[in-house]
C-alpha cells in the first residue's frame, strides 16, 4: 500500500538574552557548574519568578516574522514533572493561552537539493510559547550531579502542525525556521551549545486517508540530520509494522543516534499527568499596541523575500541572491556595494568569491571585514573603466583586504594604470619579436597559439599593465606586416 | 516589669531620648525568652548573643547622632517560613533539616532598613498547614492564657511570643487565617494585608495566591508601624502592588464618627459560642457608641469558602512542596536505587502527616478528568466569594465579624479529626480567598477558663488605614489589650 507520512515538529529554542528568564542570572554558555545560579533559578524556598521583558518581546517578534497571530492576553502555566535537572519540580511554561497563534514557515528545497532551489512549500504553525529550560545531569561512577547553569534559560517552543510529509521536508523547514530566527535576532540558533531541540511527531496514512494514523513522539533530538535519521527511520518501521499487519501504539520513542533506531520510552497509558494551572507567582501578560507597535519596528524582511527582491532590482543570479540573503549582514553589505555601482552582477562576484574567501581565512565575519562595500564599487568601475585589468584588479583587491585602503589610491601608489598607449605597447612588442625567433616562427607558420606566448611574454615585461588586448593587435599587426 | 513589656511606641520614645538603650531592651527580651520558653515553645531557635550585639551596634549608630527610624532597635520575632540569611528555615518541618537560607526574605531586608532586629525563629505548623501548631514537626506551642491549650495557628508560635511579651512583635503568614486566628486565640493584635501590598519574596510558599506576611503586635498602633515598614512594591515579586504605602499610624485618630460598618449575617451562626457571640456584639455595640454606623449585609457565598479554600489552597501547595526533593537542600534519603526512590522516601519521611494530606488532595484535584470538576469550579466560586465582598464594600467601610467560632481549644482535642481543625478558619478563609485585608483586635474574654475572644475587621483592598483606624478606635476605648497572661 502506498502510505503517507506527517510530520509536525515541536522545536525548542534558545531566545536570545542577556539574563535568565525568571532571574538576572547570566545565560552565558561554558561556565563552571553552578556558578551562573541564585535561589531563583534553584527553586530555593520562597524564591519567586519575575518575567524577562526581553524574553517576551523576541518571543512575539518570532511570532511577527512568521505572520503569526499575538495574543493580547496570555498567561503562564506549571507544568508538574520530578525530575532532578528540574530546580522546582514543576516548569513554568504556557498552557492554553501561549504568546503567538498561528502563523507559518515557508521553506526552499534548495537546501537538501541545489538543483530544486526555489521550489518552495508552506508549513503551518499551530502556536509559539515562553518557557523555562531545565538543568543538566551527569553521571559518574557512583554518584550523579545537577549543573543547574542552564536552568531559567529562556526557550521558545514552536509547534508546527503536521503539514511535513518527508524527511526532506523537516530539514528544509528546520533550516528556514532557524534561518528566520537568527535573521529576528531572536536566536543563535548554535545546536553545538544545544540551543535548538526538537521533538518530532510522526504518524503514517494510507494515501487518501483523512484522519491522521496513530502518533508516536520522538523526543529530544539536537541536529537536525538527526531529526532526518530519526523520521526516516520511523517511518520505514511504522510502515512495515501496517504492511506486516501489526499495530502501532500511541508512544513516545528515543532517538538512539549511534545505532541508528528508535527506541520505545513509554506509552499512553503511562504518559505523564502534567497537571498544568495557572502559574499564580506571575500576572497574566496584556500586550498593548503601543507596545506592539515598537516590537512591530524590529520586524526585518526575511530571506526569501530578500532574495527575490535582490534578483529583481540588481539582475544577480538566484543562488548568489540565496547565499547573501541567508545572511542579512552579508546581504547589507552587498547591497551598499551595488548601489554605489554601475555593475551590481560584478559585485556579487567580488563579494561571494574573492571577499567571502579571504574573510574565511582570516576568520573574521563580514562586519569586520577590512575592505568596506564603497571599495569594492570602485574596484569594480576601475576594471570597467578599462582603467585596469581584471588581473591587476586581483592583486588590487589583495592589498586592500590587507591595508583597507581604498583600490584608487593603491593603483594610483603603485602605477598600476594599464597601459593602453599604442607607442609604449609596440616598443614592448619590438623587444618580444626580436627576443623570441622561434615562437614568432611558429605564429609565421600559421600556429595561432603562439601569438598567446608572445602576449604573455608583453605582459610580464610590461608588469601586468598593458592591456592585454592592445598587446595582441599590436603583435598582429607587426607579425603580419 | 521589663522593657519586653513596654509596647514599640512606647520603647521608640525612651529610645530616642536615650533613656534605655536597645542592649537594655535586648537583654529583657533575652531574660523573659529564657524564663518563657520552657513552658511555652513559641520559639524553634533563638540566639540571645546575636541579638545583644546587633543591638548595641544600633545603639552606637544612635550614639554617633545618626537619625533613626521609630523601629530602630526593636527585636521582631520570625515565623520560621521567611528567609533571614544565615539561619535555618525549616517551616517546621523535618524536610528542611539542615537548610540555611542564602537570602533574606524582602520583608526582613526590609526591616533591617528600618533598624529592626529579626529574632529567633518562630514555631509554626509543617509549612503553615494547620492551625494549632500540633503540626510542627518540632513540638507544639502552649497558649501562654493556658499552658494545656494550643496557641491557634499555623502562626501560633508567633502570637504566643508577642501575647507572653517574649518579643514586641513578630512577623506571621496568614493563607487562610494564619495570623488573625492565633492572634485571637493569644489576645493581641494581628493583620493579614491585601494581596499583593507586602512582597511574598522570601517567604516559603503554601499556597501562593493566598499568602500574605503580616505583623502580630500587642496593640494596634505597634502593628501599624510594622504593616508601614514591611509594605510596599517588591520588584521581586510580580504580584506585588505599586500602591503607595500610607503612614498607617496617621489614620489612628479615634474617630470613627460616621464610618459604616458591616455585619454579615452568615458570620453569626447558631452553634457558634456563646461566650464569643456575646463579646463581638458588644464591641459592635462599643464602636457604635462612638459613633459609628452598623448595617446588616450579606455575604451569600460565604459557606462554601472552606472547601474553595481546601482545593485551591493544596493544588497550589502540591505544586509548591514538590521542590522538596533532596536534590539541593534539606534532607536526603540515604542510600536510594534511583531518584523516583529518593523522593519517595525523602519526602515520605519529611513531611508530617497533614502536609503529606494536602499534597495527595491538591494533586488529586488538579488531575486530569478532575480538574474542571474542583479546581476550575473552585477558581469560580472563589470569584464569587471576592463579588460579594467588593459588593458589600459598596454600602460599608469596613466589616465585622468573630475571629473564630471559639475560644483556644485544648492540644490534642481536635488532632484526630482535620476537619473539625479546619472550621476553626471558617471565618478567616474568604479573606484570602477575596485577597482583601483583615485585623483580629483582643475584645473580651471567656471566663471559665479565662481565654481570648477576638474582633475581626475587614476592609476593602489596599482599605489597611480603614481597619486599623476602626481596630485602634475599638482598642482605646477597652482595656482588653491591657490583660495580660499570668504564666
Amino acid at each position: 500500500m502506498d502510505y503517507e507520512i506527517c510530520i509536525g515538529l515541536e522545536t525548542h529554542v534558545q531566545v536570545k538574552t542577556r539574563t535568565k528568564v525568571f532571574c538576572a542570572c547570566p545565560t552565558e554558555f561554558g561556565a563552571e557548574p553552578n556558578t551562573n545560579v541564585c535561589p531563583v533559578c534553584l527553586g530555593y524556598p520562597g524564591s519567586l519568578p519575575v518575567i524577562n521583558e526581553v524574553a517576551i518581546r523576541k518571543t512575539v517578534l518570532a511570532g511577527m516574522l512568521v505572520g503569526a497571530k499575538i495574543a493580547h492576553h496570555s498567561k503562564f502555566d506549571r507544568k508538574n514533572y520530578f525530575y532532578p535537572d528540574m530546580p522546582k519540580n514543576y516548569q513554568i511554561s504556557q498552557y492554553d493561552l501561549p504568546l503567538v497563534i498561528g502563523g507559518t514557515v515557508e521553506y526552499d528545497f534548495g537546501v537538501v537539493d541545489k538543483k530544486r532551489l526555489g521550489e518552495t512549500k508552506v508549513c503551518r504553525l499551530t502556536r509559539i510559547h515562553l518557557e523555562e529550560d531545565v538543568g543538566k545531569n551527569f553521571h559518574f561512577e557512583r554518584t550523579s550531579g545537577v549543573d543547574f547553569n542552564r536552568a531559567g534559560t529562556p526557550l521558545m517552543e514552536i509547534v508546527s502542525e503536521p503539514d511535513l510529509s518527508s524527511s526532506d521536508e523537516a530539514f528544509a523547514y528546520l533550516t528556514a525556521l532557524k534561518e528566520i530566527l537568527i535573521y529576528g535576532g531572536i536566536s543563535d540558533c548554535d545546536m553545538e551549545k544545544g540551543q535548538v531541540r526538537c521533538d518530532v511527531n510522526i504518524s503514517v496514512r494510507p494515501r487518501g486517508q483523512k484522519e491522521l494514523g496513530q502518533k508516536v513522539e520522538i523526543k529530544n533530538m539536537n541536529t537536525f540530520s538527526g531529526v532526518r535519521h530519526a523520521v526516516d527511520y520511523e517511518a520505514q518501521r511504522q510502515i512495515e509494522t501496517l504492511n506486516r499487519g501489526g499495530r502501532l501504539v500511541q508512544e513516545t520513542r528515543r532517538w538512539d543516534d549511534m545505532a541508528g533506531v528508535t527506541e520505545s520510552m513509554r506509552t499512553k497509558e503511562h504518559a505523564h499527568d502534567y497537571r498544568y494551572f495557572p502559574e499564580p507567582d506571575l500576572l497574566p501578560v496584556s500586550l498593548n499596541e503601543a507596545w506592539l507597535a515598537e516590537v512591530r519596528k524590529l520586524v526585518p524582511e526575511l530571506p526569501s523575500a530578500k532574495r527575490k527582491r535582490m534578483v529583481g532590482r540588481y539582475g544577480i543570479p538566484p543562488y548568489d541572491a540565496g547565499v547573501l540573503a541567508a545572511d542579512a549582514a552579508l546581504a547589507d553589505y552587498f547591497e551598499a556595494a551595488a548601489q554605489a555601482s554601475k555593475n551590481p552582477k560584478s559585485v556579487v562576484n567580488w563579494v561571494t568569491n574573492d571577499l567571502l574567501r579571504d574573510l574565511a581565512e582570516a576568520k573574521l565575519a563580514i562586519g569586520q571585514s577590512p575592505v568596506k562595500p564603497p571599495h569594492i564599487a570602485e574596484l569594480v568601475e576601475l576594471v570597467d573603466s578599462g582603467k585596469i585589468s581584471s588581473k591587476i584588479a586581483k592583486d588590487v583587491f589583495v592589498e586592500m583586504f590587507k591595508t583597507g585602503r581604498a583600490p584608487a589610491a593603491i593603483v594610483a601608489e603603485k602605477g598600476l594604470v594599464q597601459v593602453s598607449d599604442t607607442g609604449a605597447i609596440g616598443k614592448f612588442c619590438d623587444e618580444v619579436i626580436a627576443a623570441n625567433p622561434k615562437i614568432v616562427a611558429d605564429f609565421k607558420a600559421g600556429k595561432e597559439a603562439a601569438l598567446n606566448a608572445l602576449t604573455g611574454q608583453v605582459m610580464k615585461l610590461s608588469k601586468g599593465k598593458a592591456n592585454p588586448q592592445a598587446v595582441r593587435d599590436a603583435l598582429r599587426g607587426k607579425l603580419s606586416g | 516589669m521589663g522593657l519586653n513589656d513596654l509596647t514599640i511606641h512606647e520603647l521608640a520614645g525612651r529610645l530616642a531620648k536615650k533613656e534605655i538603650a536597645a542592649a537594655d531592651l535586648a537583654r529583657d527580651v533575652v531574660a523573659r525568652t529564657e524564663a518563657m520558653e520552657p513552658k511555652l515553645h513559641a520559639f524553634l531557635e533563638w540566639n540571645g548573643g546575636e541579638l545583644l550585639t546587633a543591638a548595641r551596634d544600633m545603639d552606637e549608630r544612635r550614639a554617633r547622632g545618626e537619625v533613626l527610624g521609630p523601629l530602630a532597635g526593636i527585636p521582631v520575632g520570625i515565623k520560621d517560613v521567611l528567609n533571614v540569611q544565615g539561619h535555618s528555615c525549616r517551616c517546621g518541618s523535618k524536610i528542611l533539616q539542615g537548610y540555611v537560607a542564602p537570602y533574606d526574605a524582602t520583608v526582613v531586608a526590609k526591616l533591617r532598613a528600618a533598624g529592626v532586629i529579626p529574632f529567633g525563629r518562630l514555631n509554626m505548623d509543617e509549612f503553615a498547614m494547620g492551625s494549632s501548631t500540633e503540626n510542627s514537626a518540632f513540638g507544639v506551642t502552649h497558649n501562654p492564657w493556658d499552658l494545656e491549650r494550643i496557641p491557634g495557628g499555623s502562626s501560633g508560635g508567633s502570637a504566643a511570643a508577642v501575647a507572653a511579651a517574649e518579643v514586641p512583635a513578630a512577623l506571621g503568614s496568614d493563607t487562610g487565617g494564619s495570623i488573625r486566628q492565633p492572634a485571637s486565640l493569644c489576645g493581641v493584635v494581628g493583620m493579614k494585608p491585601t494581596y499583593g501590598r507586602v512582597s511574598r519574596f522570601g517567604l516559603v510558599a503554601f499556597a501562593s495566591s493566598l499568602d500574605q506576611i503580616g505583623p502580630f503586635a500587642k496593640d494596634v498602633t505597634d502593628a501599624a508601624l510594622v504593616l508601614g515598614a514591611i509594605s510596599g512594591r517588591d520588584p521581586n515579586d510580580s504580584t506585588s502592588v505599586p500602591e503607595p504605602v500610607p503612614d498607617y499610624t496617621k489614620a489612628l485618630t479615634g474617630d470613627v464618627k460616621g464610618l459604616k460598618l458591616g455585619l454579615p449575617k452568615e458570620y453569626f451562626i447558631p452553634g457558634m459560642d456563646k461566650e464569643v457571640d456575646a463579646a463581638v456584639r458588644a464591641a459592635v455595640d462599643k464602636l457604635v457608641s462612638l459613633g459609628a454606623e452598623i448595617i446588616e449585609i450579606s455575604l451569600p457565598h460565604s459557606d462554601y469558602g472552606l472547601a474553595v479554600y481546601y482545593i485551591i489552597a493544596t493544588a497550589e501547595a502540591s505544586a509548591n512542596l514538590a521542590r522538596f526533593d533532596g536534590v539541593r537542600y534539606g534532607s536526603r534519603a540515604k542510600d536510594a536505587k534511583d531518584p523516583l526512590d529518593m523522593y519517595g522516601r525523602t519526602r515520605g519521611a519529611g513531611f508530617g502527616p497533614e502536609v503529606t494530606r494536602r499534597i495527595i488532595l491538591g494533586t488529586y484535584v488538579l488531575s486530569s478528568g478532575y480538574y474542571d470538576a474542583y479546581y476550575l469550579r473552585a477558581q469560580k466560586v472563589r470569584t464569587l466569594i471576592r463579588r460579594d465582598f467588593m459588593e458589600a464594600f459598596q454600602k460599608c467601610d469596613a466589616i465585622l465579624t468573630p475571629t473564630t467560632p471559639s475560644a483556644a481549644f485544648k492540644i490534642g482535642e481536635k488532632a484526630e479529626d482535620p476537619l473539625t481543625m479546619y472550621l476553626s478558619d471558617i471565618f478567616t478563609v474568604n479573606v484570602n480567598l477575596a485577597g482583601i485585608c483583615g485585623v483580629s483586635v483582643p475584645c473580651g474574654f471567656t471566663k471559665q477558663p479565662k481565654l481570648p475572644i477576638g474582633l475581626q475587621v475587614l476592609g476593602k483592598p489596599f482599605g489597611e488605614a480603614t481597619i486599623l483606624k476602626v481596630a485602634h478606635a475599638y482598642e482605646q476605648a477597652t482595656e482588653w489589650h491591657k490583660e495580660k497572661p499570668k504564666i
